[in-house]
């Protein structure tokens, strides 16, 4: 897995609030810095390409880790 | 990228449809639409500070019961006391069991997010509503106002 500056743990939580959180937590952030994401809800992981997708933030990876879902996103 | 644009007017008060304008609207606030919400008739209901909503079986075939109870459970029955009390807290629970966001919660993240909230203005004078029930920093307006706005949208939903 690759490197990442900040984390944000959305387990157990459900539609929207996955992306809602994210969305936050890369307002706080610099530009090019990278935000890890952990989730359960299995929405999420067609929700953070379309969201990626729609706000032009960078997707650097979506995958699983211990039945979870695990995502890297590069603020724009 | 200019920005795009949603539009809902919510229509009504209950538990389970309260969620749809408030989940939209706050994703799409987060994917960057500007974002208004038109609340009428029964919408009312989810600008008030304290939300007492309510869910009801009756009348709706395609709630589902525990123990299957959709499929057997005479429909009349629905309509006895406490049907909807029972029905309510079952669904606020199981919401709670599955990570679902409370609308209270919905609710405040719109705002944060700048998600415009708007009141009609004929439904609070039809139904001698009281505008201190309601949140603060909402706009009280008319079908105009909705228009002004909902004619330069993106996509405009009725709920």
């Amino acid at each position: 897995m690759a490197n990442y500056d900040e984390e944000l743990d959305a387990s157990g939580l459900n539609c929207p609030l996955p992306i809602l959180r994210a969305k936050k937590a890369l307002a706080g952030m610099e530009s090019g810095k990278v935000l890890r994401i952990i989730a359960t809800d299995p929405g999420s992981v067609k929700d953070f390409e379309a969201f990626a997708k729609q706000t032009g933030n960078e997707l650097l990876e979506s995958g699983e880790e211990g039945g979870k879902f695990v995502f890297l996103i590069k603020k724009v | 990228m200019e920005e795009k644009k949603l539009a809902i007017i919510a229509t009504k008060g209950t538990l389970d449809w309260a969620y749809p304008p408030f989940i939209l609207a706050s994703t799409a606030a987060a994917l960057g639409y500007e974002t208004e919400i038109f609340f009428t008739f029964y919408g009312l209901q989810l600008l008030k500070k304290d939300l007492d909503l309510k869910v009801s079986p009756l009348g709706n075939p395609g709630m589902p019961m525990p123990m299957g109870m959709d499929k057997w459970f005479p429909t009349i029955l629905t309509a006895l006391p406490g049907m909807e009390a029972v029905m309510t807290s079952m669904m606020k629970k199981k919401m709670a069991d599955k990570g679902v966001a409370s609308l209270e919660e919905l609710r405040e993240l719109c705002q944060e997010a700048e998600v415009r909230l708007i009141a009609c203005q004929m439904t609070v004078d039809l139904f001698d509503m009281d505008t201190n029930d309601f949140i603060d920093g909402i706009e009280y307006a008319g079908a105009a106002r909705f228009f002004e706005f909902a004619g330069e949208s993106d996509i405009c939903l009725y709920i």
